[in-house]
C-alpha cells in the first residue's frame, strides 16, 4: 500500500516538474512583449524616458538575464511561494491576485461538479430501474449534454436574470457592498453565485447519468446478477451490487472530468462576468501579463493534480481488485 | 419420486417467431439419482436446466408441469417461484468463474444472499466452513475477493455455496466444462460425495461430455432438437444404447486403447433441424440410417425395458 503511494507520488512528483517547466516556457516563447505593452498603455511620448523605463523594468521583472537564469529564479520564487510580480496589475504580486479570484472558481467549480456528479448518478441509477422513467430521463439527459454549454448558459442568464429578474447574470457580488461576513453580503453572493453554478451543474449531469444507467443496465445483465437472481435474491440486493460495481468506472471518469476543469470554468466565467480564475486568464492573456498567466495555470496543475492523486486513492479504497493487485494478492 | 417433468414445452420468443427449445419433454428424476444430462448444441439441454430454476426474459413456458416432491413447481409465475429458488431447487450455472459479486468478499456475499433469502448466517456459519474444508478449501477463503482465486476454486466455492441450503434438486449446467481435466475429476467426486453425504438430493448435471458423465452420473438422459431421444442407466446408455442417435453419439466418442489406423471415429452426418420451425415427426429422421415411413410420425418415450426410455420407432417392440 505504501509503496504504491510512494510510487503514485513520485509520478505525480514528475508530472508537477514537467508541467511547470511548459508552464514556464509557453509565455516567453509567445510573441509580444509584455513591458512594451504595458508602457504603450501608459503612452510616454518622450524616447529617451521609454527607454530607461524599459530598462528598469526588464530588470525589475528579471528579463534582462539570460533565460536559464529566469528558469532557475522561477524555481527558487516558487518554492518560496513567490510567483512574481503582475505585469497587469501592477505592482501587485501574482499570487495575491490569485488567492483573491481563486475562492469564486472553487466555490464555483467543486459543488457544481460534485454535486452533478452525485445528482446524475443517482437519477441514472433510478432511470435504469423502469421503462417509463428510462424514456423520460433519457432524453432528457442526452439534451442536456448535447446542448453548447455556452448556448444553455445565455439562455439561463436570458430566462431567469434578463426576463425572469430572479438572480443577476454578472459579477461575483453587487458592486455597491464591501466584502465581510455579513448576512446581506453572503445572500448577494450566493445570488450572483447561482446561474453560473446552475449552467455548469446542468450540463455536466446529463453526461453522468447517461453513463450511470448504461453502466448499472450493463451489471444488472452481469453473470454475477443473474446468479443471484436465479437463486432468488431479492431486487434490492442486486441493485445493491449493481449500483456500487457501476460506480467505479464512473469514479474513473470524475479524475478525467476534473481536467477539463479550467474551460469550464473560463466559459462560465466570461460569459458571466464571475471573477475567478477563468476572466483572469482571458484578462492576463489580453494584457501580456504572463508572470500571472503563468502563477495561474500553476494553481490549475496544481490543484488537478491534487484531485486525482485524491481519486486515486477513493479508487484504491472502493475497489478491492486494485487493492489486491496492489498488496501482491495471496492465492 | 423427487422431480417429475410432464409435457414441458418451453418457447423462446424471437422477432421471426417461436423457437421451440422443448418441446415437449417427460422424464422422472428419483431420489438420490444424478442425472447427467447430454446433447449436442442447441438440442435445448441447457434450457431445461434453465427452466427448472429460472426462465429469463425471452423464455416462455407454454405448456406442461414440474413436480419436486409432490409439489407444483410454478415455474411461470417468477413470484411464485422465488420460495424454491435456493431451498429447494439450485444451480450451478455455467459461467461460476464469474458468477460471485468481483468486489464483495466471498463471506460477505454468501452473508447477504442467506440473509437476503430469510436464513441466519450464523446458523450455518458452521457448516459452511465444514463442506468447504470438504471440498478441499480453507475457510479462510471467505475473506477473499473472488480474483484472489484460481478457476477451480471458485468453482468449488459456488458448488458450496448452492447446496448450503440443502437443496432438493442440483442442477449443474455445463459445471465442468471450463475446467481441465484434472480439476473436472476432483469437482465431479466432490458432487458426488455430496450427494451421498445428502446435501443435495438430486441433481441434473447438464453437459456434452458423455464420457465425464459416464464416470458419477446413474443415468443418463441424451437430448435432440428439443426432445428426449433415450433415458437409461448410464453404463446402459454407453454399451448398449437403443435409439439411432444415441448409439451415433457414443460411436463418435474416441476409445482408449484404439488407434485411428484400426477404426476410423464416425461422425453423425448432417446438421440438427433448426428450431424455429421444427420438423414434423421424428426430428432426427432426416439424419437416421434406418429411417422409413412411420418415423414421419412422432414416436413416443416408451419404457422399453424398466428404466429404459427411448422415442424411437425401431425400438419400441
Amino acid at each position: 500500500m505504501w509503496r504504491y503511494m510512494g510510487r503514485k507520488l513520485g509520478i505525480y512528483g514528475i508530472t508537477f516538474v514537467v508541467a511547470v517547466t511548459i508552464n514556464w516556457m509557453i509565455p516567453r516563447f509567445m510573441p509580444g512583449d509584455p513591458v512594451s505593452s504595458m508602457l504603450n498603455r501608459a503612452s510616454v511620448s518622450d524616447p529617451e524616458a521609454l527607454e530607461r523605463m524599459n530598462t528598469y523594468y526588464n530588470e525589475v521583472f528579471g528579463l534582462d538575464t539570460p533565460l536559464y537564469q529566469q528558469y532557475l529564479s522561477f524555481w527558487s520564487g516558487l518554492l518560496r511561494g513567490d510567483l512574481g510580480i503582475s505585469v497587469w496589475l501592477y505592482p501587485e504580486p501574482v499570487t495575491d491576485i490569485i488567492l483573491r479570484h481563486i475562492p469564486f472558481t472553487l466555490g464555483l467549480l467543486l459543488p457544481a461538479i460534485i454535486l452533478s456528479w452525485i445528482v446524475g448518478n443517482r437519477f441514472g441509477a433510478f432511470a435504469a430501474r423502469s421503462k417509463i422513467l428510462d424514456n423520460t430521463v433519457l432524453p432528457l439527459g442526452y439534451i442536456l449534454t448535447a446542448t453548447p454549454y455556452m448556448w444553455l448558459a445565455l439562455l439561463l442568464a436570458w430566462a431567469l436574470g434578463v426576463v425572469g429578474g430572479f438572480f443577476p447574470t454578472a459579477g461575483g457580488y453587487s458592486f455597491a457592498l464591501t466584502p465581510s461576513w455579513s448576512w446581506p453580503f453572503i445572500s448577494n453572493l450566493l445570488t450572483h453565485w447561482f446561474l453560473p453554478f446552475l449552467s455548469m451543474f446542468l450540463v455536466a449531469l446529463g453526461g453522468w447519468a447517461i453513463g450511470m444507467r448504461n453502466m448499472i443496465i450493463y451489471e444488472l445483465e452481469a453473470d454475477y446478477s443473474n446468479y443471484l437472481q436465479a437463486l432468488g435474491a431479492p431486487r434490492r440486493l442486486i441493485r445493491r451490487y449493481a449500483f456500487r460495481n457501476a460506480m467505479l468506472p464512473q469514479i474513473t471518469g470524475l479524475a478525467v472530468q476534473l481536467g477539463t476543469i479550467i474551460a469550464g470554468a473560463l466559459l462560465t466565467e466570461i460569459v458571466f462576468n464571475y471573477p475567478g480564475l477563468g476572466t483572469l486568464v482571458l484578462n492576463s492573456l489580453n494584457n501580456n501579463d504572463f508572470f500571472l498567466l503563468q502563477g495561474i495555470f500553476l494553481f490549475v496543475v496544481v490543484g488537478v493534480l491534487i484531485a486525482n492523486f485524491i481519486i486515486d486513492i477513493i479508487y484504491v479504497l472502493v475497489d478491492p481488485r486494485t487493492r489486491v493487485q496492489m498488496t501482491g494478492g495471496a492465492s | 419420486m423427487t422431480l417429475r417433468v410432464n409435457d414441458l414445452k418451453v418457447y423462446y420468443q424471437t422477432l421471426r417467431g417461436d423457437v421451440h427449445a422443448l418441446d415437449g419433454v417427460n422424464f422422472d428424476l428419483a431420489d438420490g439419482e444424478i442425472m447427467g444430462l447430454a446433447g449436442e448444441s442447441g438440442c435445448g439441454k441447457s434450457t431445461l436446466g434453465k427452466s427448472l430454476i429460472r426462465l429469463d426474459g425471452r423464455m416462455r413456458h407454454v405448456d406442461g408441469t414440474i413436480e419436486l416432491d409432490g409439489e407444483n413447481v410454478p415455474i411461470a409465475d417468477d413470484r411464485a417461484m422465488n420460495r424454491f429458488r435456493y431451498h429447494e431447487i439450485s444451480l450451478i450455472p455455467q459461467y461460476a468463474m464469474s458468477a460471485l459479486n468481483p468486489t464483495r468478499k466471498i463471506g460477505r456475499m454468501i452473508n447477504e444472499l442467506l440473509r437476503s433469502r430469510g436464513v441466519r448466517p450464523a446458523d450455518v456459519a458452521e457448516e459452511l466452513d465444514r463442506r468447504l474444508e470438504l471440498v478441499g478449501l480453507d475457510p479462510d477463503v471467505l475473506k477473499r475477493f473472488p480474483i484472489e482465486l484460481s478457476g477451480g476454486m471458485k468453482q468449488r466455492v459456488v458448488m458450496v455455496m448452492a447446496t448450503l441450503l440443502d437443496p432438493s434438486l442440483l442442477i449443474a449446467d455445463e459445471a465442468t466444462s471450463a475446467l481441465d481435466v484434472s480439476t473436472q475429476r476432483s469437482v465431479v467426486e466432490s458432487m458426488v460425495e455430496f450427494r451421498d453425504r445428502g446435501y443435495v438430493k438430486s441433481m441434473i448435471f447438464v453437459t456434452h461430455d458423455i464420457s465425464l458423465v459416464y464416470q458419477m452420473a446413474d443415468t443418463v438422459m441424451v437430448m435432440y432438437a428439443g426432445r428426449i431421444a433415450e433415458k437409461a442407466p448410464a453404463s446402459t446408455i454407453i454399451n448398449d444404447p437403443q435409439h439411432p442417435y444415441t448409439k451415433m453419439l457414443i460411436g463418435a466418442l474416441p476409445e482408449v486403447g484404439t488407434t485411428t489406423e484400426d477404426t476410423r471415429l464416425e461422425g453423425i452426418p448432417g446438421t440438427p433441424p433448426g428450431l424455429l420451425h421444427p420438423p414434423t415427426g421424428c426430428r432426427f429422421k432426416d439424419r437416421c440410417p434406418i429411417a422409413s415411413e412411420e418415423c414421419s410420425q412422432t414416436p413416443p418415450l416408451v419404457e422399453i425395458e424398466p428404466g429404459h426410455w427411448a422415442a424411437c420407432w425401431k425400438t419400441g417392440r
